[in-house]
């Protein structure tokens, strides 16, 4: 007889059914001459069977819904439920009145300024905050992480606004693709569970803007612009919290630059 | 991107349920898998169209599960075995064998990760060694050496005579 010797990794490629069947038929031989052996493999194999029993059930309960990959990818191609863009639409068309966009008539809000910022965070702010399970990429934890990420991705330096002063801790954040370029995210919440998203990018169009609230449905918004860069607060919280939390972002960032 | 619904999409229970019993935590394994589906999404446009989406998705999902792993260590949160969240991976005793299964499911909590995840994937996920190797990034002839390992030390387990082999840190991570 010419066979080679049968390895163990034989007998584990027998149990998974991945040898050849000339091959399979020599370790058959091979363990009808040896009980010993043989019972070792029969354990094996009905090991793997019963793995699978045991753990069949993990695999049969019902996906929940935050598994619901068709929902997560239509949440990602566009962000924001379809009311809250409607009632954005709305609303934008109603600070267009108030702040004198009339006259441009149909030229309407610059592309990318600040009004589209602020309907970005309003939207990232609808999805993440509203995320029960993971509202950020990186923790708080995971700052430097996020830092760094952030900085190159949006190329300058970025800093979390240390806000805990004021009631609000930051929970962690994420880098966002927006129409107009990288933004970073940062979400906080205050002890009543009450969370905040402030989002910035690069401004093309109205590179510097003073502190504005917009309402966008029940999402208030606190949106600026200093030297290029945006910024925009968004939540479910009245003006006169976000604006004291909006202008101690702004000496912050002043303070750093 | 509805080709990714219909390669991935049915492979999210079997990737709950290898998360679940690498992780043996139930509820840190659907965090991880929304986890894993999000870097998919953003990864799809970047694979190989021809590549094997199952082996693809397992990568990640297995590298996720792998920095869990390893950040829970950092953070020191280790838990005695007694307190381990055995309820994760056992099952109602509703059943002949429910017993058998809960001594094997214990066993295989009690191996060592790379064991753990070389016996997940080749026997419950069923995965070829080639794959199996793909995913955990390591030679065949390492797959086969901790499948070996992995299916004897489960064998002495349920078989009672473990006292010897037992791993000497009583002290596992959850």
């Amino acid at each position: 007889m010419n066979t080679r010797p049968i390895t163990e990794d034989d007998l584990h490629a027998y149990v998974d059914q991945a040898l050849d069947p000339a091959r399979q038929a020599e370790v058959a031989a091979y363990l009808e001459q040896h009980p010993e052996v043989a019972r070792r493999v029969e354990v094996y194999a009905s090991q793997r069977g019963e793995l699978r029993t045991a753990l069949a059930p993990l695999a049969e309960a019902p996906v929940p819904p935050e598994l619901d990959l068709r929902r997560m990818i239509a949440a990602r191609r566009r962000p924001g439920a379809p009311w809250l863009q409607a009632v954005a639409a709305v609303a934008l068309v109603a600070l267009g009145g108030a702040g004198g966009w009339s006259l441009h008539g149909a030229v309407g809000p610059e592309p990318g300024g600040i009004t589209t910022l602020a309907q970005e965070a309003a939207d990232n702010y609808s999805v993440y905050a509203a995320d029960g399970v993971h509202p950020v990429e990186f923790k708080a934890d995971e700052r430097a992480e996020l830092v760094s990420l952030a900085s190159r991705r949006l190329e300058r330096p970025v800093d979390v606004p240390e806000l805990s002063d004021l009631g609000y801790r930051f929970m962690g954040g994420r880098v966002l693709a927006t129409e107009h370029g990288p933004a970073v995210m940062f979400m906080y919440d205050n002890d009543r569970g009450t969370r905040l998203v402030l989002l910035s990018r690069t401004m093309k169009a109205d590179q510097d803007a003073p502190i504005a609230l917009h309402r966008l449905g029940s999402v208030a918004e606190c949106a600026w612009a200093d030297k290029g860069i945006g910024y925009s607060l968004a939540g479910h919280a009245n003006s006169d919290i976000l604006h004291p939390l909006a202008d101690e972002i702004r000496k912050q960032v002043a303070g750093r630059t | 991107m509805n080709d990714m619904v219909l390669l991935i999409e049915p492979l999210i229970p079997a990737m709950r349920r290898y998360a679940c019993a690498f992780l043996r935590d139930r509820s840190a394994a659907d965090d991880l898998v929304q986890d894993c589906l999000e870097r998919a999404i953003g990864r799809w446009h970047q694979r190989r169209a021809d590549g094997n989406p199952r082996t693809w998705i397992f990568t990640i999902l297995h590298n996720l599960a792998v920095n869990h792993v390893n950040q829970a260590r950092r953070r020191g949160k280790f838990v005695p075995l007694e307190d381990a969240d055995e309820a994760a991976l056992s099952q109602p005793a509703s059943q002949d064998g429910a017993l058998r299964h809960r001594d094997l499911l214990k066993a295989l909590a009690d191996l060592p990760e790379d064991q753990r995840s070389t016996v997940l994937l080749v026997s419950v996920e069923g995965l070829s060694y080639a794959e199996a190797a793909s995913v955990l990034d390591i030679p065949i002839g390492t797959i086969m050496s901790r499948l070996a390992r992995g299916r004897e030390r489960l064998r002495r387990a349920v078989e009672g005579e473990a006292d010897a082999a037992r791993a000497p840190n009583i002290r596992r991570i959850k």
